[in-house]
Protein backbone atom coordinates (compact mmCIF):
# COMPACT_ATOMS: atom_id res chain seq x y z
CA UNK A 1 0.00 0.00 0.00
CA UNK A 2 1.20 3.42 -1.05
CA UNK A 3 0.57 6.40 1.77
CA UNK A 4 1.03 9.82 1.01
CA UNK A 5 0.49 11.79 4.49
CA UNK A 6 0.05 15.67 3.89
CA UNK A 7 3.61 15.98 1.85
CA UNK A 8 4.81 19.42 0.86
CA UNK A 9 7.46 20.14 -1.93
CA UNK A 10 8.99 23.11 -2.96
CA UNK A 11 11.80 23.82 -6.08
CA UNK A 12 13.70 26.70 -4.38
CA UNK A 13 10.36 29.34 -3.97
CA UNK A 14 7.59 27.70 -5.60
CA UNK A 15 5.75 25.45 -4.06
CA UNK A 16 4.49 22.87 -5.88
CA UNK A 17 2.73 20.57 -3.61
CA UNK A 18 1.04 22.01 -0.84
CA UNK A 19 -0.60 19.41 1.43
CA UNK A 20 -1.22 16.21 -0.57
CA UNK A 21 -2.47 13.16 1.03
CA UNK A 22 -3.35 9.94 -1.00
CA UNK A 23 -3.78 6.64 -0.03
CA UNK A 24 -3.80 4.07 -2.48
CA UNK A 25 -4.76 0.34 -1.19
CA UNK A 26 -3.17 -3.40 -3.09
CA UNK A 27 -5.02 -3.79 -6.15
CA UNK A 28 -6.41 -0.38 -6.80
CA UNK A 29 -6.28 2.02 -10.11
CA UNK A 30 -6.17 5.45 -9.01
CA UNK A 31 -5.78 8.04 -11.75
CA UNK A 32 -4.66 11.62 -11.49
CA UNK A 33 -6.12 14.21 -13.61
CA UNK A 34 -5.61 18.07 -13.80
CA UNK A 35 -4.25 21.19 -15.32
CA UNK A 36 -0.58 21.67 -16.44
CA UNK A 37 1.43 22.85 -13.46
CA UNK A 38 -0.33 21.46 -10.59
CA UNK A 39 2.25 19.18 -9.57
CA UNK A 40 1.07 15.84 -11.18
CA UNK A 41 4.33 14.76 -11.87
CA UNK A 42 5.93 15.77 -9.16
CA UNK A 43 3.87 14.47 -6.95
CA UNK A 44 4.94 10.84 -8.87
CA UNK A 45 8.65 11.29 -8.71
CA UNK A 46 8.41 11.87 -4.73
CA UNK A 47 6.99 8.49 -4.60
CA UNK A 48 9.93 7.03 -5.62
CA UNK A 49 12.17 8.75 -4.15
CA UNK A 50 13.74 11.41 -7.11
CA UNK A 51 12.50 14.31 -5.60
CA UNK A 52 12.72 14.89 -2.11
CA UNK A 53 10.03 16.46 0.23
CA UNK A 54 9.80 19.58 2.18
CA UNK A 55 7.16 17.81 4.73
CA UNK A 56 5.18 15.14 5.34
CA UNK A 57 6.38 11.28 4.57
CA UNK A 58 5.48 9.06 1.99
CA UNK A 59 5.78 5.24 3.05
CA UNK A 60 5.20 2.24 0.38
CA UNK A 61 4.44 -1.38 2.23
CA UNK A 62 5.34 0.46 5.34
CA UNK A 63 9.09 1.92 4.61
CA UNK A 64 9.53 5.69 4.96
CA UNK A 65 10.62 6.57 1.38
CA UNK A 66 12.42 9.31 2.41
CA UNK A 67 13.97 8.13 5.68
CA UNK A 68 18.09 8.71 5.75
CA UNK A 69 18.35 5.35 5.92
CA UNK A 70 15.81 4.01 2.99
CA UNK A 71 17.91 1.87 0.49
CA UNK A 72 16.14 3.93 -2.29
CA UNK A 73 17.48 1.65 -4.93
CA UNK A 74 15.98 -1.71 -3.41
CA UNK A 75 12.71 0.20 -2.98
CA UNK A 76 12.61 1.35 -6.37
CA UNK A 77 12.62 -2.32 -7.46
CA UNK A 78 9.02 -2.69 -6.62
CA UNK A 79 8.08 0.42 -8.54
CA UNK A 80 7.53 0.38 -11.96
CA UNK A 81 7.48 4.34 -13.53
CA UNK A 82 6.22 4.96 -16.71
CA UNK A 83 7.28 8.93 -18.29
CA UNK A 84 5.92 11.23 -20.93
CA UNK A 85 8.86 11.08 -22.89
CA UNK A 86 9.34 7.20 -23.55
CA UNK A 87 13.42 6.99 -22.13
CA UNK A 88 14.61 4.06 -24.12
CA UNK A 89 18.03 3.55 -23.95
CA UNK A 90 19.09 4.14 -27.33
CA UNK A 91 22.19 1.85 -27.63
CA UNK A 92 20.70 -1.13 -26.57
CA UNK A 93 18.22 -3.52 -28.39
CA UNK A 94 14.70 -3.58 -27.29
CA UNK A 95 15.34 -6.90 -25.82
CA UNK A 96 18.59 -5.36 -24.11
CA UNK A 97 16.70 -2.38 -22.74
CA UNK A 98 14.48 -4.83 -20.76
CA UNK A 99 16.89 -7.22 -19.88
CA UNK A 100 19.34 -4.84 -18.57
CA UNK A 101 17.98 -4.11 -15.00
CA UNK A 102 16.82 -7.55 -14.10
CA UNK A 103 20.65 -8.29 -14.93
CA UNK A 104 22.28 -5.41 -13.05
CA UNK A 105 19.66 -4.52 -10.06
CA UNK A 106 18.89 -7.81 -9.48
CA UNK A 107 21.67 -10.06 -10.29
CA UNK A 108 19.28 -12.39 -12.82
CA UNK A 109 20.99 -14.54 -15.24
CA UNK A 110 21.10 -13.95 -18.78
CA UNK A 111 18.96 -16.68 -19.29
CA UNK A 112 16.52 -16.01 -16.76
CA UNK A 113 16.22 -12.45 -17.84
CA UNK A 114 16.15 -13.04 -21.24
CA UNK A 115 13.08 -15.70 -20.58
CA UNK A 116 11.40 -12.80 -18.92
CA UNK A 117 12.14 -9.94 -20.94
CA UNK A 118 10.48 -11.98 -24.05
CA UNK A 119 7.51 -12.84 -21.73
CA UNK A 120 6.93 -8.91 -20.95
CA UNK A 121 7.32 -8.06 -24.53
CA UNK A 122 5.75 -10.59 -26.16
CA UNK A 123 2.29 -9.13 -23.91
CA UNK A 124 2.76 -5.66 -24.56
CA UNK A 125 2.90 -7.07 -28.09
CA UNK A 126 6.42 -6.82 -29.44
CA UNK A 127 7.66 -9.81 -29.26
CA UNK A 128 8.56 -9.37 -33.00
CA UNK A 129 10.80 -6.19 -32.22
CA UNK A 130 13.31 -7.96 -30.12
CA UNK A 131 16.64 -7.18 -31.66
CA UNK A 132 15.30 -3.81 -33.07
CA UNK A 133 16.94 -0.70 -31.94
CA UNK A 134 14.43 1.61 -29.97
CA UNK A 135 15.02 4.42 -32.68
CA UNK A 136 13.63 1.99 -35.23
CA UNK A 137 9.81 1.53 -33.17
CA UNK A 138 6.99 4.02 -33.49
CA UNK A 139 6.36 6.43 -30.50
CA UNK A 140 3.63 3.73 -28.97
CA UNK A 141 6.18 0.67 -29.27
CA UNK A 142 8.56 2.63 -27.64
CA UNK A 143 6.33 3.54 -25.23
CA UNK A 144 5.09 -0.15 -24.70
CA UNK A 145 8.83 -1.09 -24.47
CA UNK A 146 9.24 1.21 -21.71
CA UNK A 147 6.28 -0.43 -19.85
CA UNK A 148 7.80 -3.83 -20.48
CA UNK A 149 10.77 -2.69 -19.31
CA UNK A 150 9.37 -1.41 -15.76
CA UNK A 151 7.39 -4.82 -15.87
CA UNK A 152 10.47 -6.71 -16.25
CA UNK A 153 10.99 -6.01 -12.52
CA UNK A 154 8.14 -7.46 -11.20
CA UNK A 155 7.25 -4.08 -9.37
CA UNK A 156 4.26 -4.22 -6.70
CA UNK A 157 3.06 -0.73 -7.91
CA UNK A 158 3.09 0.62 -11.16
CA UNK A 159 3.14 4.69 -12.01
CA UNK A 160 2.23 6.26 -15.04
CA UNK A 161 2.82 9.51 -16.46
CA UNK A 162 1.05 11.05 -19.24
CA UNK A 163 2.35 8.15 -21.02
CA UNK A 164 0.00 9.16 -24.13
CA UNK A 165 0.37 12.80 -24.26
CA UNK A 166 3.43 12.26 -26.93
CA UNK A 167 2.21 10.06 -28.80
CA UNK A 168 -0.20 10.62 -32.13
CA UNK A 169 -3.31 10.08 -31.84
CA UNK A 170 -3.72 6.47 -33.80
CA UNK A 171 -1.18 4.86 -31.51
CA UNK A 172 -2.80 6.46 -28.21
CA UNK A 173 -5.11 3.15 -28.00
CA UNK A 174 -2.11 0.60 -28.54
CA UNK A 175 -0.48 2.09 -25.14
CA UNK A 176 -3.82 2.45 -23.30
CA UNK A 177 -4.96 -1.47 -24.27
CA UNK A 178 -1.72 -2.18 -22.35
CA UNK A 179 -2.78 -0.34 -19.05
CA UNK A 180 -5.83 -1.72 -19.35
CA UNK A 181 -4.56 -5.50 -19.90
CA UNK A 182 -2.60 -4.45 -16.36
CA UNK A 183 -5.29 -3.16 -14.54
CA UNK A 184 -6.96 -6.85 -15.26
CA UNK A 185 -4.60 -7.92 -13.86
CA UNK A 186 -4.78 -6.56 -10.83
CA UNK A 187 -1.78 -4.23 -10.90
CA UNK A 188 -1.58 -1.18 -8.52
CA UNK A 189 -1.51 1.85 -10.09
CA UNK A 190 -1.18 5.27 -10.11
CA UNK A 191 -2.16 6.80 -13.69
CA UNK A 192 -1.40 10.47 -14.39
CA UNK A 193 -3.76 10.85 -17.78
CA UNK A 194 -5.21 13.48 -19.83
CA UNK A 195 -7.64 10.64 -21.23
CA UNK A 196 -9.79 11.77 -19.48
CA UNK A 197 -12.81 8.63 -20.65
CA UNK A 198 -10.03 6.39 -20.47
CA UNK A 199 -9.48 7.81 -16.50
CA UNK A 200 -13.12 6.87 -16.16
CA UNK A 201 -13.25 3.63 -16.78
CA UNK A 202 -10.14 1.74 -15.68
CA UNK A 203 -9.84 3.87 -12.49
CA UNK A 204 -10.97 2.71 -8.90
CA UNK A 205 -11.16 6.49 -7.70
CA UNK A 206 -9.86 9.51 -9.84
CA UNK A 207 -8.13 12.03 -7.58
CA UNK A 208 -8.37 16.05 -9.52
CA UNK A 209 -5.37 18.15 -8.81
CA UNK A 210 -5.42 21.79 -8.67
CA UNK A 211 -2.65 24.29 -7.88
CA UNK A 212 -0.92 22.14 -5.56
CA UNK A 213 -3.23 20.19 -3.63
CA UNK A 214 -6.12 17.13 -4.40
CA UNK A 215 -9.20 19.55 -5.11
CA UNK A 216 -11.68 16.25 -5.35
CA UNK A 217 -11.22 13.07 -5.04
CA UNK A 218 -13.74 9.93 -5.94
CA UNK A 219 -15.48 7.35 -7.94
CA UNK A 220 -15.20 7.95 -11.50
CA UNK A 221 -19.14 8.37 -11.48
CA UNK A 222 -18.57 10.86 -8.69
CA UNK A 223 -15.82 13.21 -9.93
CA UNK A 224 -15.77 13.18 -14.09
CA UNK A 225 -19.46 12.07 -14.02
CA UNK A 226 -20.77 14.31 -10.58
CA UNK A 227 -17.79 16.73 -9.95
CA UNK A 228 -19.15 19.33 -6.99
CA UNK A 229 -15.86 21.65 -6.97
CA UNK A 230 -16.25 24.22 -9.70
CA UNK A 231 -12.71 24.23 -10.48
CA UNK A 232 -13.46 20.73 -11.45
CA UNK A 233 -16.01 21.12 -13.60
CA UNK A 234 -13.90 23.92 -15.57
CA UNK A 235 -11.59 21.74 -15.81
CA UNK A 236 -13.44 18.96 -17.52
CA UNK A 237 -14.94 21.45 -19.76
CA UNK A 238 -11.91 22.41 -21.40
CA UNK A 239 -10.05 19.01 -21.66
CA UNK A 240 -13.41 17.25 -23.21
CA UNK B 1 61.85 12.49 -66.41
CA UNK B 2 61.85 13.42 -62.96
CA UNK B 3 64.63 12.31 -60.75
CA UNK B 4 66.06 13.01 -57.04
CA UNK B 5 68.47 12.19 -55.51
CA UNK B 6 66.59 11.08 -52.38
CA UNK B 7 67.77 7.83 -51.43
CA UNK B 8 65.91 4.45 -50.53
CA UNK B 9 68.09 5.06 -47.10
CA UNK B 10 67.11 8.54 -46.61
CA UNK B 11 63.49 7.11 -46.94
CA UNK B 12 64.06 4.80 -44.59
CA UNK B 13 65.21 7.19 -41.87
CA UNK B 14 61.94 9.51 -43.01
CA UNK B 15 60.23 6.51 -42.29
CA UNK B 16 61.72 5.89 -38.93
CA UNK B 17 60.82 9.57 -38.04
CA UNK B 18 57.06 8.61 -38.86
CA UNK B 19 57.86 5.84 -36.64
CA UNK B 20 58.47 8.59 -33.75
CA UNK B 21 55.40 11.04 -34.51
CA UNK B 22 53.52 7.35 -33.71
CA UNK B 23 55.00 6.45 -30.98
CA UNK B 24 54.38 9.83 -29.52
CA UNK B 25 50.70 10.73 -30.45
CA UNK B 26 49.75 6.96 -29.53
CA UNK B 27 51.57 7.34 -25.99
CA UNK B 28 50.15 10.95 -26.09
CA UNK B 29 46.22 10.45 -26.96
CA UNK B 30 46.64 7.21 -24.38
CA UNK B 31 47.46 9.51 -21.53
CA UNK B 32 45.15 12.21 -22.60
CA UNK B 33 42.11 9.82 -22.81
CA UNK B 34 43.16 8.22 -19.68
CA UNK B 35 43.50 11.58 -17.63
CA UNK B 36 40.75 13.53 -19.65
CA UNK B 37 38.25 10.67 -19.14
CA UNK B 38 38.89 10.95 -15.35
CA UNK B 39 38.83 15.03 -15.78
CA UNK B 40 35.99 15.14 -17.57
CA UNK B 41 33.77 13.00 -15.63
CA UNK B 42 34.55 15.26 -12.37
CA UNK B 43 34.25 18.35 -13.62
CA UNK B 44 30.42 16.92 -15.51
CA UNK B 45 29.29 15.38 -12.10
CA UNK B 46 30.82 16.96 -8.88
CA UNK B 47 29.97 20.35 -7.09
CA UNK B 48 30.98 24.03 -8.96
CA UNK B 49 33.71 24.00 -6.13
CA UNK B 50 35.37 21.07 -7.73
CA UNK B 51 34.55 21.67 -11.03
CA UNK B 52 35.73 25.30 -11.35
CA UNK B 53 38.82 24.86 -10.21
CA UNK B 54 39.88 21.79 -12.05
CA UNK B 55 38.28 23.76 -14.91
CA UNK B 56 40.55 26.68 -14.49
CA UNK B 57 43.83 24.11 -14.13
CA UNK B 58 42.83 22.68 -17.49
CA UNK B 59 42.27 26.40 -19.07
CA UNK B 60 46.57 26.35 -18.84
CA UNK B 61 47.68 23.51 -21.12
CA UNK B 62 44.77 24.69 -23.54
CA UNK B 63 45.75 28.31 -23.54
CA UNK B 64 49.45 28.09 -23.56
CA UNK B 65 51.16 27.55 -26.82
CA UNK B 66 52.67 24.16 -26.65
CA UNK B 67 56.02 24.97 -27.68
CA UNK B 68 56.33 27.25 -24.71
CA UNK B 69 55.08 24.08 -22.43
CA UNK B 70 57.80 21.63 -24.09
CA UNK B 71 60.59 23.51 -23.68
CA UNK B 72 59.69 24.70 -19.81
CA UNK B 73 58.85 21.44 -18.81
CA UNK B 74 62.01 19.95 -20.81
CA UNK B 75 64.17 22.50 -18.81
CA UNK B 76 62.34 22.23 -15.62
CA UNK B 77 63.41 18.48 -15.15
CA UNK B 78 66.70 19.01 -15.19
CA UNK B 79 66.05 21.64 -12.42
CA UNK B 80 64.49 19.40 -10.16
CA UNK B 81 66.57 16.45 -11.01
CA UNK B 82 64.00 14.18 -13.10
CA UNK B 83 66.09 11.86 -15.29
CA UNK B 84 63.32 11.28 -18.10
CA UNK B 85 64.53 11.67 -21.75
CA UNK B 86 63.10 13.88 -24.29
CA UNK B 87 60.50 11.54 -25.44
CA UNK B 88 58.68 11.04 -22.16
CA UNK B 89 58.35 14.84 -21.72
CA UNK B 90 56.99 15.15 -24.89
CA UNK B 91 54.78 12.11 -24.28
CA UNK B 92 53.52 13.86 -20.85
CA UNK B 93 53.28 17.16 -21.90
CA UNK B 94 51.32 15.98 -25.27
CA UNK B 95 49.58 13.71 -22.67
CA UNK B 96 48.37 16.42 -20.42
CA UNK B 97 47.40 18.91 -23.40
CA UNK B 98 45.41 16.34 -24.76
CA UNK B 99 43.73 15.61 -21.58
CA UNK B 100 42.44 19.50 -21.31
CA UNK B 101 40.64 19.12 -24.33
CA UNK B 102 39.29 15.55 -23.59
CA UNK B 103 38.10 16.32 -20.20
CA UNK B 104 36.25 19.05 -22.57
CA UNK B 105 34.71 16.38 -24.54
CA UNK B 106 34.02 13.64 -21.90
CA UNK B 107 32.08 16.69 -19.81
CA UNK B 108 30.13 17.56 -22.85
CA UNK B 109 29.39 13.90 -23.82
CA UNK B 110 27.82 13.39 -20.48
CA UNK B 111 25.90 16.69 -20.43
CA UNK B 112 24.10 15.56 -23.75
CA UNK B 113 22.36 12.99 -22.20
CA UNK B 114 19.02 13.51 -21.48
CA UNK B 115 18.49 13.43 -17.44
CA UNK B 116 15.03 11.88 -18.59
CA UNK B 117 17.01 8.94 -19.89
CA UNK B 118 19.20 9.10 -16.35
CA UNK B 119 16.10 9.43 -13.95
CA UNK B 120 14.42 6.56 -16.17
CA UNK B 121 17.63 3.82 -15.33
CA UNK B 122 17.48 5.29 -11.62
CA UNK B 123 13.93 4.36 -11.18
CA UNK B 124 14.58 0.95 -12.20
CA UNK B 125 16.23 0.71 -9.36
CA UNK B 126 20.00 1.23 -10.79
CA UNK B 127 22.46 2.87 -8.50
CA UNK B 128 24.77 5.73 -9.53
CA UNK B 129 27.18 3.84 -10.87
CA UNK B 130 25.52 1.52 -12.77
CA UNK B 131 23.24 4.47 -14.57
CA UNK B 132 27.31 6.05 -15.51
CA UNK B 133 28.52 2.52 -16.65
CA UNK B 134 25.32 1.42 -18.33
CA UNK B 135 23.59 4.37 -19.73
CA UNK B 136 25.75 7.65 -19.63
CA UNK B 137 29.05 6.41 -20.90
CA UNK B 138 27.79 4.53 -23.88
CA UNK B 139 24.99 7.14 -24.49
CA UNK B 140 28.44 9.72 -24.27
CA UNK B 141 30.51 7.78 -26.12
CA UNK B 142 28.57 8.31 -29.22
CA UNK B 143 28.77 12.49 -28.95
CA UNK B 144 32.45 12.24 -28.26
CA UNK B 145 33.52 10.01 -31.18
CA UNK B 146 34.30 12.64 -33.65
CA UNK B 147 35.35 15.36 -31.40
CA UNK B 148 38.11 12.08 -30.14
CA UNK B 149 38.60 11.73 -33.51
CA UNK B 150 39.47 15.45 -34.34
CA UNK B 151 41.70 15.56 -31.17
CA UNK B 152 43.77 12.57 -32.34
CA UNK B 153 44.06 13.88 -35.66
CA UNK B 154 45.47 17.08 -34.09
CA UNK B 155 47.80 15.96 -31.31
CA UNK B 156 49.64 13.70 -34.43
CA UNK B 157 50.02 16.86 -36.33
CA UNK B 158 51.24 18.91 -32.89
CA UNK B 159 53.86 16.39 -32.48
CA UNK B 160 55.53 18.02 -35.05
CA UNK B 161 56.29 20.88 -32.02
CA UNK B 162 59.00 18.15 -30.21
CA UNK B 163 61.79 18.66 -32.81
CA UNK B 164 62.19 21.68 -30.91
CA UNK B 165 63.31 20.02 -27.84
CA UNK B 166 65.69 17.62 -30.05
CA UNK B 167 63.66 14.34 -30.94
CA UNK B 168 63.76 13.48 -34.81
CA UNK B 169 60.16 12.70 -35.64
CA UNK B 170 58.92 12.49 -39.29
CA UNK B 171 59.01 16.26 -39.58
CA UNK B 172 62.92 16.57 -38.29
CA UNK B 173 64.16 13.87 -40.56
CA UNK B 174 62.57 15.31 -43.41
CA UNK B 175 64.31 18.82 -42.61
CA UNK B 176 67.44 16.71 -42.28
CA UNK B 177 67.34 15.13 -45.71
CA UNK B 178 66.02 18.40 -46.84
CA UNK B 179 68.71 20.33 -45.98
CA UNK B 180 71.27 17.40 -47.08
CA UNK B 181 69.61 17.26 -50.85
CA UNK B 182 68.34 20.38 -50.98
CA UNK B 183 64.95 19.38 -52.37
CA UNK B 184 62.47 21.10 -50.43
CA UNK B 185 59.74 20.65 -52.35
CA UNK B 186 59.60 16.83 -53.09
CA UNK B 187 60.76 16.02 -49.31
CA UNK B 188 57.97 17.80 -47.94
CA UNK B 189 55.88 16.36 -50.02
CA UNK B 190 56.53 12.88 -49.26
CA UNK B 191 56.50 13.59 -45.61
CA UNK B 192 52.99 14.84 -45.97
CA UNK B 193 51.64 12.16 -47.83
CA UNK B 194 52.94 10.14 -44.74
CA UNK B 195 51.23 12.07 -42.15
CA UNK B 196 47.64 11.52 -44.22
CA UNK B 197 48.85 7.90 -44.82
CA UNK B 198 48.72 7.92 -40.65
CA UNK B 199 45.88 10.18 -40.30
CA UNK B 200 43.24 8.57 -42.73
CA UNK B 201 43.19 5.32 -41.13
CA UNK B 202 42.17 6.80 -38.13
CA UNK B 203 39.57 9.15 -39.31
CA UNK B 204 37.96 6.50 -41.72
CA UNK B 205 38.05 3.91 -38.55
CA UNK B 206 35.62 7.08 -36.78
CA UNK B 207 33.65 7.37 -39.43
CA UNK B 208 32.96 3.58 -39.67
CA UNK B 209 31.98 3.51 -35.87
CA UNK B 210 29.82 7.09 -36.22
CA UNK B 211 28.04 5.28 -39.13
CA UNK B 212 27.24 1.98 -37.44
CA UNK B 213 26.24 3.90 -34.59
CA UNK B 214 23.55 6.16 -36.51
CA UNK B 215 22.16 2.73 -37.88
CA UNK B 216 20.91 2.31 -34.37
CA UNK B 217 20.19 5.79 -33.20
N1 LIG C 1 13.05 20.32 -11.45
C1 LIG C 1 12.25 21.41 -11.32
N2 LIG C 1 12.76 22.61 -10.98
C2 LIG C 1 11.98 23.69 -10.83
N3 LIG C 1 10.65 23.69 -11.03
C3 LIG C 1 10.06 22.54 -11.39
C4 LIG C 1 10.83 21.33 -11.56
N4 LIG C 1 9.98 20.35 -11.92
C5 LIG C 1 8.76 20.90 -11.97
N5 LIG C 1 8.79 22.21 -11.66
C6 LIG C 1 7.63 23.12 -11.59
O1 LIG C 1 6.70 22.56 -10.70
C7 LIG C 1 5.37 22.77 -11.15
C8 LIG C 1 4.64 21.45 -11.20
O2 LIG C 1 5.23 20.65 -12.19
P1 LIG C 1 4.70 19.22 -12.56
O3 LIG C 1 5.58 18.70 -13.64
O4 LIG C 1 4.59 18.39 -11.34
O5 LIG C 1 3.24 19.52 -13.11
P2 LIG C 1 2.23 18.54 -13.83
O6 LIG C 1 0.99 18.58 -13.04
O7 LIG C 1 2.85 17.23 -14.06
O8 LIG C 1 1.99 19.29 -15.20
P3 LIG C 1 1.86 18.70 -16.70
O9 LIG C 1 0.44 18.27 -16.87
O10 LIG C 1 2.19 19.86 -17.57
O11 LIG C 1 2.83 17.57 -16.83
C9 LIG C 1 5.48 23.49 -12.49
O12 LIG C 1 5.25 24.86 -12.26
C10 LIG C 1 6.89 23.24 -12.91
O13 LIG C 1 7.37 24.33 -13.64
MG1 LIG D 1 3.59 16.21 -15.72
Amino acid sequence: MIEIQDIHKSFGSLEVLKGVSLNVEKGEVVSVIGGSGSGKSTMLMCINGLEKIQRGRILVDGTDVHARNTDLNKLRRKIGIVFQQWNAFPHLTVLENVMLAPRKVLGRSRQDAEAVAVQRLTDVGLAEKLKVYPSKLSGGQQQRMAIARALAMEPDYMLFDEVTSALDPQLVGEVLDTLRMLSSKGMTMIVVTHEIAFAREVSDRVAFFHQGRIHEIGSPEHVIGNPQQPETIAFLKSVL
Amino acid sequence: MFSTSMSWHDLGFVLQGAGVTLAVTFWAILLGTVLGMLFGLIRAVSPWWIAAPLGVVLDVPRSVPLLIQLVIINSFKSIIGVNASPFVVSCVVLGIYASAYCSEIVRGGILAVPTTTRRAARSLGMTYWQDLKEIVFPMALRVMLPSWIGLTLGVMKDTALVLWIGIIELLRASQIIVTRIQEPLFVLTVAGLIYFAMSFPIARLGAWLEKRWQEND
